[in-house]
């Protein structure tokens, strides 16, 4: 994007289990005609990993590594979710499907974006700090480009604001 | 030859390392043929009851209970990732006490992440639970671990009497695990897929295999109390599914001898020659001082933080040989503790098992390496907290049981 020039010229929509309608959603509302759209998921190693080191830890029994299976399941199941993110989209666009960490990943990937389309996760049920996942947060805190963040459901109401605190009246001379 | 079992070189089975090991070592005179000749008598049966729960897992899976279980979490969860978190928990702790913690970890977490990846689910809390309930998760029955099986044969309990005593342990164990789980993932377990899977309507239970694994059960509570080695129990529930499954050709002979895993079987028998050699020669001496007498809290408390430390330090497998003959004449209580210890002491680093990995993906493959970090800092949050309650609850029900 050139100064003077706000046009979404390239969307980047990151594609994350459960949350990713919201993001798909919120990108096609805002972005103009003619924007190209990425969907971006990442695949992390870290649950393959962690049944190939629970088999690791039976320490010498034969049969199959697990861990196998699950690189298998995961990247078909992977396949799927882009598929179904693409249908809903129902525009033309790129997919990339990104192996790593995921918090790095993304910002690595969305670097060259002019919007990257974040759908929120963390305990939403207790509105504060802990409502922004830590891979989000750390998207929000590094992405090299402008990041939407919005709410995977409807967002919160006005009521949820806390009161301000309470300040206790200048003292009278 | 742990350094072998750790890295593996061309994949060859550990027992090409850990026999001749043991060989070596009787013919050196390090350890006794007669002595060595009594420990594998002793190692026998604990290695047949291990090999026919193996195959009765196998059976199982073959006849579809795991799918069945997917299938059902499925259907309960109505696509609420806590709620399948909890199932999850519900079945991999009975999946590990009754069918050893092989079962969980080899046949129960691939059904799990097919279930929570089919519900768009992210997978990570559930299989998490998984890895970490195949651990703290087999407290409560003699089968539920290869640890256990060795101690029960060292600690004279009748098989009753041996769940009876880890029951609570193993439920504070479990409940601790779920607790943390519940807040450590809480991100993970909030994003709820915006539509209602359709898990339509899966496989039927089978009925006949449930049947066969509750009387199986039974069976071993009966056998040991009538005196009889409840190996049997084991050996008739694998052996009527076995001969079911080759009468309907759905199992080959073949894959029977290959669930049972003889050669793991075998670096079993030389890997407890090998330490009972490496105990007898001064490190049973270097380790007694620190094993404390007695079933008292504080005996009781050590005993399991020096069997988990122990455990992280090399794997539970040598550590619980290492630590039962030291263990074996305070009484049951504290050969419980210690598997208390080596049971739930590996979730804290994974050395055993994780480290194992890393070391073997540097060594074969130059791959990137695993992510330590979360998994650690999980075991950090429930191990400690797991063991106290454990030990709490053991020492409890030794004062109203009986040691």
């Amino acid at each position: 994007m050139t100064e003077g020039d706000t046009r979404l010229r390239s969307v980047y929509i990151w594609v994350c289990e459960g949350t990713w309608r919201a993001a798909v959603d919120a990108a096609l509302s805002l972005a103009p005609a003619g924007t190209r759209f990425t969907l971006l998921h990442v695949t992390s190693a870290e649950v393959p990993d962690a049944a190939r080191g629970a088999y690791a830890g039976l320490f010498g029994r034969a049969g199959h590594d697990p861990g196998t299976r699950l690189d298998q399941m995961a990247a078909v199941s992977a396949a799927e979710l882009m598929t179904a993110a693409a249908d809903r989209l129902g525009r033309d666009c790129d997919r990339l499907e990104v192996h790593g960490r995921p918090e790095r990943a993304v910002v690595a990937a969305s670097a060259q974006a002019d919007l990257l389309v974040v759908a929120r996760d963390g305990d939403r049920t207790r509105l504060g700090p802990k409502s922004l996942g830590k891979t989000t947060r750390f998207v929000v805190d590094h992405a090299a480009c402008p990041v939407l963040l919005v709410w995977p459901e409807s967002a919160p109401d006005l009521a949820t604001i806390p009161p301000p605190p309470h300040h206790p009246p200048p003292r009278q001379p | 030859m742990l350094a072998w079992a750790v890295t593996r070189p061309r994949g060859w089975p550990e027992a090409v390392a850990a026999v001749p090991a043991a060989v070596i070592l009787i013919a050196a005179g390090a350890i006794p043929a007669g002595q060595a000749g009594a420990e594998a008598r002793q190692l026998g049966p604990v290695i047949g009851f291990l090999a026919a729960i193996l195959v009765l897992a196998h059976l199982c899976d073959d006849d579809g209970l795991f799918r069945a279980c997917g299938g059902w979490m499925a259907r309960a969860s109505a696509g609420s990732p806590r709620r399948l978190l909890a199932q999850v928990f519900a079945v991999a702790a009975v999946t590990t006490a009754v069918l050893s913690l092989d079962a969980t970890v080899v046949l129960l977490t691939p059904v799990v992440f097919a279930t929570a990846a089919r519900l768009e689910m992210r997978a990570r809390p559930h299989v998490y639970a998984c890895t970490h309930l195949a651990n703290s998760g087999s407290l409560l029955l003699p089968v539920s671990n290869l640890t256990n099986l060795l101690a029960f044969a060292a600690s004279g309990l009748a098989f009753g009497r041996f769940a009876a005593l880890m029951a609570v342990p193993w439920l504070a164990a479990v409940g601790v695990e779920y607790a943390v789980f519940g807040r450590f993932f809480a991100a993970d377990l909030s994003a709820r897929p915006g539509r209602t899977a359709h898990p339509g309507p899966g496989p039927g239970l089978p009925v006949f295999t449930l049947v066969v694994v509750a009387l199986t059960l039974a069976g071993f509570a009966g056998a040991s109390a009538a005196g009889i080695n409840p190996a049997w129990a084991a050996f008739a529930g694998a052996a009527i599914l076995a001969v079911r499954a080759l009468a309907r050709r759905t199992v080959a002979p073949l894959a029977l001898v290959r669930a049972a895993d003889l050669p793991f079987l075998l670096f079993v028998l030389g890997l407890g020659i090998v330490v009972k050699a490496v105990t007898d020669n001064g490190l049973g001496a270097a380790l007694a001082p620190l094993v404390p007498g007695g079933t008292s809290l504080p005996a009781l408390l050590a005993t399991a933080a020096l069997a988990a430390a122990l455990a992280n330090v090399c794997n539970n497998l040598p550590a619980v040989l290492v630590l039962l003959p030291l263990a074996a004449p305070s009484g049951a209580g504290a050969v419980l503790a210690v598997l208390l210890g080596v049971n739930i002491g590996p979730n804290l680093t994974y050395t055993g098992s994780l480290a194992t990995l890393l070391w073997r993906r540097i060594l074969h493959h130059h791959g990137s390496a695993p992510d330590l970090g979360e998994f650690t800092r999980l075991g950090l949050l429930t191990v400690p907290a797991a063991l106290v309650l454990g030990v709490l609850a053991l020492w409890a029900g030794l004062r109203l049981l009986g040691g």
